[in-house]
This record gives C-alpha cells, structure tokens and sequence, in this order.
C-alpha cells in the first residue's frame, strides 16, 4: 500500500517545459474520420461494410440491367392485342413495362367508360387534397367536417354521375385506384366515430355496456379480417328481409367499418387511460355533464396523446384494403391482378406487382413520415 | 392517525340510499340506459335471426352439422395426416387447422429469429448495415401483405420447371415446383431420439432451476452447462448409438419430369411462409429495437460499472429489462402472423379459411362454415394470448 502511494504520489512526468503545441486531428473530422467511425472502426465491422457493399452493388447492377438497360418501354398493339414476342424473347433478363404502358389506365381506372377517365382521375386527386388538408394543423377545427363531407358528395357525384350532364355510371364498373382510396377513406372516416364510442363503452361503469363493447372489441381482433370479408360477401344477405339487398361494395365497406373501428378503439382506449385521473375530477368537479366532460376536456387531450398510434392504424388499415381481391371486388390490387390474365401479358406479373406496390408504398410511406414528424412536433414540450 | 380511525362519526356506514325514481338519480340513469342499448341490440340480433331463419328455408339451405361426417371429395394437396378425397368434411376442415398451425408456428419462429436480428443490425453503429436494415424495415412494412404474397408466388412460378432446377448446394433442388431438400430416412431410433431430445431438455429446465435456487440460497454460482450438454445433446446421440446409429440420407434426384425423394416444400407453402417471415420480421425488428432503446443508458454504465463482461450484462440486465417492453407488441405479432396467415387463400395454400371456404360452396352451408373459420381463429388467438399473458407475467417487474 505504502509503495502504491508512493509512487502515486511522487511526480514523474512533469515535463520541464509548456508542451508543444500538438497538430489538430487529422482524422477527428471530416469524410475519412466518419468513415473509420461508422464504416470501419473494427475488423468485423469492416468486413460486414465490404460484404454488404458488394452485395449492394452486385445487386443494383443486376436490377438496373432489369429494370432499365434491357427493358422493353413499349410493344406493337395489332388488332389481334398486344403483340409480346419481344418481350417473350428477353426471357426475365430485362423488364416489360410494356404491360404497365398498355394497361396503366386499366391500373388505375379498371372498366370505368374509356371517354371518362378524367372523373376517377380528379377524385383520386381531390382525394389527395383532402388527405393534405386534414394532415394541416391549422385545419384541425370543426370545419374540416364541412370539408369532409363537401369533397365526399363532391366524389359521389362525379364517380357515379347522372347530374350536370354527366353520364350515369353504375358502381359495377368502378375500379382500380379509386376503389382502394374509397374504401380506406370511408372507412376510416366513420369507423373513427364508432371507435370513439365503443372506447368509452369499454370504459363505462355501467356493466351492461361494458360488456357489449369488449365482446365486440375481442371478437373482432380474434378473427381474421378475411372471414368478416367472407361474411360480408355471403352471410350478410341472408341476414336481411327477402328483396332487400346492398351491392358487394357496400357490404365490403361494411365490414372494413366494424373491423377497423374494433382496431382504433384499442387505441383510443389506449389514450383515455394514459390521461391522468385529475381531469376526469376536475371535469366532474366543475359540474359539467358526461357529454360535455368527454367533448371538451377528455377527448381532445387523448386523442392528441394517441395520434402517432392512430396513424399506424391507419396505415394497416390502407393496406388491408387490398384483402378484397378475395372476395372480388374490383379495387387497385385486383385490377393489378386482372390486368395480367389476358394471354398475352400472362408471365408479366413481376412488373405489375412492382408499379402496384410502387403506388400503396408512396401512400404509407407519406402517412409513416407525416406520423413521425407529427409525433415529433407534439412531443416538443416534454424534451428538456 | 388512530385518533381519526376511532372517531365513531367515522365508523358509521354511509346511509344506503334507495334508487329515487327521477331522472337525478345517477344508478336510475345508468340502469335506464343499459336496458335502452341492451334491448336495441337485442331486438337488432333478434331481427337478423328471424330473417336469416326466413331466408334458409325460403332458399332451401340445410342447417346442422351434419355434412361434417358426409364425404368431402375434394382434393387437398397437402396434408399432415391421412387424408383422401373420400374423407369426411370434419377431417378435411381438421388438415386445414393443421396446415395453418404449421405455417403459423414455423412463421413465428422464423420471423422471431430474423426479427431479432433485423433489429439488432438496425441499431449497428456500421452505417451501411443499419441503413440497410432501416431500409428493408420501411419498404416491407409500406406495401400491403397480400400484394407480397402474390409477388413472391408469381416469382416462384416462374422459376424454371424441375429439368433445369437451380442447385446451389447438393440436394437441394428450386424450382417450379417448389423447394426440394435432403431429408434423412426417418426410423425408430430417431424417433426415441427426439424423445430423449425432449427429455433431456425437461430435466435441463429442473436442474437449472434447482441450481438456481441453491445459488440463492448460498450464493455460490454453479455451471450448469456441461450437464445441459450432456442431457440435450448427449442423450439423444447415445439413445441413437444404442440403436446401432442408423442413417440413410434421402437425398432428392431428378426422376422423369419432377423430383423424388427428399423433403418436398411446395411452392404455395414456401410463397406463403416467405411473405408471412418477410413481412412480420420487419414489424419485429422495430419492436425489438424500441425495447433495446427503452433500456436506460445507466443500466449499461452502472453494470460495466461493476465489472461485469458485456455477454451478462446483455443476459441479466439488458434483455431482461428490454423484454418487459418487447412482449405485448410481439403478442400482437404473433397473433397478426397467425390471422394472416388466412391470406393463404389467394395462392392456393389450402389453410382452413381455403378448405372451409370452398366446403361451404359445396354444401351453400355459410353459417356453419363461417363460423367454424372464426371459432378456430379465436381459438388460436385466445391461446397464443393466454400463453403471453403468462410469460409477460412472469417476466414482469415484481414491485413492492
């Protein structure tokens, strides 16, 4: 011990005089210093950079030859249809987007009258416009519901037509693109309401209504979404007087409603526990009734807490849209799949399927980033 | 304290109101309202019912279980049980459960694996893994399952037919037809091995946990690896040397126009179990990286802190730790994999939703066979939640 201290203790290198001035660090900075930071800093990160690096580069050379150098853009359409030798002849070495060329407004537009594709195209845009005016903070106010409601009629009326001169389109031959946006935007639109309910249902003291709201809640998450679809599809006109009867769209919609309004009550749920005891006694305390303490003081503080969760929801619920190729109805995927049975685009489903994915993706991937930021804004007063 | 607690005025029991009958009344209101609802529901089940019996006859449907013991006659191409055309529907609907159990548990374990790691590599400080993982993450989990599903089957049907099968390693064979692999002739000796396997592991269990207890107890760590060794690997290979260790490789070979011998996994099944791994892994990974970051920096600090080696600390106070944020989420990943795996339907992969599906087209009996997809559904899920429940309880926080 007494050794220890000593030599502790006793200055060895002191140096005599200030020291020199030492260089600043070459590799402290800049491009070559990240690099060793974040490329190479160890022998097995360096080995798993240059694995992947040449995995990546081996890959983009393979799929841009694929996609680009060897792709067919467009085939000659004779009167017998599309003529695909030379696409054929490539034999998967190169693309044929030559299948995206010819049946894009198919894609998109499914058996909609040719002359007319202009409607579908405008609703998919107002659509879009409405999607941006709800993700608007400044528009969060009780008139984003007029906006709501006035685009939807709006789309109502230019899908099926019959007013100011345009020509009546029956539902039967809508598709493509305009189905999928439909039926993820009614859906979610009013399964957000039940859900609200059916969250504070779960919620109530009252044992009856309780009870009612969990076995919903529970029976539906329990079941795949396929077998409400099947029910919808051929279970629901049986429950239902003789002569009455919905269209399969309807009924379609219907289902994605209930199933997805079982899923966001989960959450909104999940908001309405995490909101501290206090307001609910202090909302009492003031005297104000139920209605007015859920309106005015709970919801919108849990529902705030629960939008980043909301979102994804939303998103799996986009995306779950796609489940009605099943039961046949006629939306973005299916037209997809559609478009390649014809004999002569038969074996080209590889490029569909990449341009259809391509348009679910530029949807989900706007929703995840808006989400992100989103959650990111709203969480700025809790970071110190 | 006690002062308050012997104030007879507090002792006294609140005064029991009766229910008044006016509209003030807070237990009148809710007692009004929950015969209101419950009496609407009701009256709505009631109505469907009274239609729904109406229409069955007016239709001609029979209702009943009785078709379950009638012939089925339709084809399955895969089954884990014997089974024929000439079956009955009750065994027909069972191959289908047992194929949706098969692609369900096989899933979960793969996308639990390749999730872990995905999320692991997603928090690499190598850039490029990291990016590269973050970029697979957001590419799969923004494009609908049932479109990769029909892109991974689209893309194995035009793999080239059995003659010009692609062979990357011996005896395995991928081609149109699905996947090929070498499999061993399968005799008694192995299957008293896997029984030993399993018992080996069962003792395993106790030991370690009477280790444990003793180490509790006095504090003295005690290695349990060379006896886990010894009964989970040791067991099993003496029990196949005692039967004079048999092995015959049934390695696939090309006879005519398909393949014979070896391990058949068809196209359908491989398309389905890729899209499920593929796509589950990815909602995986981003669990498992939110429970790793959930995981204060200081744990790290105060456990370097006292010396442990980085293994333990990941062992005994990251991950368990992590674990506590990771299981709810992945219960519901879990139980996703499973209720997506119906999407099956869409490649021909005959799972219960298929073989129901097509049952109640045959029979028009679409009460029953939607019923049993949902009762075998909920089944499941209620059994994979309950499973969790109980490991998350386990690994839960134990406060005071």
């Amino acid at each position: 011990m007494a050794e220890i201290t000593a030599e502790a203790t006793t200055p060895r290198d002191v140096p005599e005089s200030p020291a020199e001035p030492r260089r600043p660090p070459m590799l402290a900075v800049g491009p070559v210093a990240w690099m060793r930071a974040n490329l190479f800093s160890s022998w097995i990160s360096t080995a798993v950079t240059l694995a992947l690096a040449y995995l990546i580069i081996r890959w983009a050379i393979g799929f841009v030859d694929w996609a680009f150098v060897n792709a067919i853009w467009s085939v000659p359409v004779t009167e017998q249809g599309a003529q695909t030798q030379a696409c054929r002849a490539l034999d998967h070495a190169g693309a044929c987007w030559a299948v995206i060329t010819e049946k894009h407004r198919f894609i998109l537009f499914g058996t909609y009258p040719y002359e007319e594709h202009w409607r579908p195209a405008l609703c998919i845009l107002l659509f879009i416009g409405l999607y941006i005016v709800s993700a608007m903070r400044r528009f969060w106010r009780p008139a984003l519901g007029l906006i709501w409601l006035g685009t939807l009629v709006v789309i109502g009326g230019l899908m099926w037509g019959g007013v100011l001169g345009l020509p009546y389109v029956p539902q039967e031959r809508w598709g493509g693109l305009v189905i999928t946006l439909i039926l993820s935007t009614f859906g979610i639109a009013l399964a957000f309401p039940l859900s609200i309910l059916v969250a504070l249902g779960r919620r109530s003291r009252m044992p009856a209504i309780k009870m009612l709201c969990v076995v919903y809640v529970e029976l539906i998450r329990g079941v795949p979404l396929i077998s409400l679809l099947f029910m919808a599809s051929v279970m629901f006109p049986l429950f239902l007087p003789e002569g009455v009867n919905f269209d399969k769209l309807l009924r379609a919609q219907v289902a994605i409603i209930l199933f997805a309004a079982a899923y966001l009550a989960e959450v909104v749920r999940g908001g309405l526990q995490a909101l501290p005891k206090g307001q609910y006694e202090a909302a009492e305390a003031l005297g104000l009734s139920f209605w007015q303490k859920t309106g005015f003081i709970i919801l919108p503080q849990a529902l705030r807490l629960v939008i980043p969760p909301l979102v994804n929801t939303f998103i799996g619920m986009f995306k779950d849209t796609s489940l009605v190729l099943i039961i046949g109805i006629f939306d973005l995927l299916t037209a997809g799949k559609t478009a390649i049975i014809e004999p002569a685009w038969q074996g080209f489903g590889v490029e569909v399927y990449i341009t259809v994915a391509l348009i679910y993706f530029v949807f989900c991937f706007a929703m995840s980033r808006y989400s992100q930021s989103l959650e990111a804004e709203l969480n700025r007063h809790r970071v110190r | 304290m006690s002062d308050t607690a012997a104030d007879p005025r507090l002792l006294r029991a609140p005064p029991k109101r009766g229910i008044r009958l006016s509209w003030a009344d807070e237990r009148l209101r809710a007692i009004v309202w929950q015969v209101l609802v419950l009496g609407v529901v009701g009256g709505i089940v009631w109505w469907l019912v009274r239609n729904t019996q109406h229409n069955l006859e007016v239709r001609r449907i029979a209702t009943g279980w009785d078709f379950l013991s009638r012939e089925a006659g339709l084809p399955i191409a895969e089954y884990v049980i014997p089974y024929t055309p000439a079956s009955t529907y009750a065994r027909a609907l069972l191959v289908g459960v047992l194929n949706t159990l098969k692609v369900a548990v096989v899933g979960i374990i793969l996308a639990t694996i390749i999730g872990t790691l995905l999320g692991i590599a997603r928090l690499s400080k190598n850039w490029l893994l990291s990016r590269i993982a973050g970029a697979y993450i957001e590419l799969i989990r923004d494009v609908p399952l049932l479109l990769q599903l029909l892109f991974w089957y689209t893309l194995l049907q035009a793999l080239p037919s059995p003659r010009q099968a692609l062979h990357p390693v011996e005896g395995v064979f991928l081609s149109n037809r699905g996947l090929r692999l070498p499999w061993i002739e399968w005799q008694d000796a192995h299957s008293f091995a896997l029984l030993g396997l399993v018992l080996g592991a069962v003792i395993t269990f106790f030991y370690a946990r009477s280790a444990r207890a003793k180490q509790m107890a006095d504090g003295q760590p005690r290695k349990i690896w060379p006896a886990a060794l010894g009964l989970i690997i040791g067991l099993p290979v003496l029990i196949w040397l005692g039967f004079g260790a048999p092995f015959t490789g049934d390695i696939p070979a090309l006879r005519g126009f398909n393949f014979a011998g070896g391990m058949a996994v068809t196209p359908e099944y491989f398309a389905l179990l890729l899209g499920l791994v593929t796509y589950t892994a990815a909602f995986i990974a981003e669990i498992v990286r939110a429970g790793i970051q959930a995981v204060a920096k200081g744990q790290w600090e105060a456990a370097e802190a006292l010396g442990l080696p980085r293994g333990l600390i990941m062992r005994k106070i990251v991950l368990p730790q992590a674990l506590r944020v990771i299981v709810p989420p992945m219960t519901s990943q879990y139980l996703n994999l499973t209720k997506n795996s119906s999407l099956a339907v869409a490649i021909g992969y005959q799972d219960i939703v298929s073989i129901a599906n097509t049952t109640l087209n045959q029979t028009g009996q679409a009460i029953e066979g939607i019923t049993i997809i949902m009762v075998v559904y909920l089944t499941i899920s209620l059994s994979i939640s309950l499973f969790m429940n109980w490991y998350n309880a386990r690994i839960a926080l134990v406060e005071r």
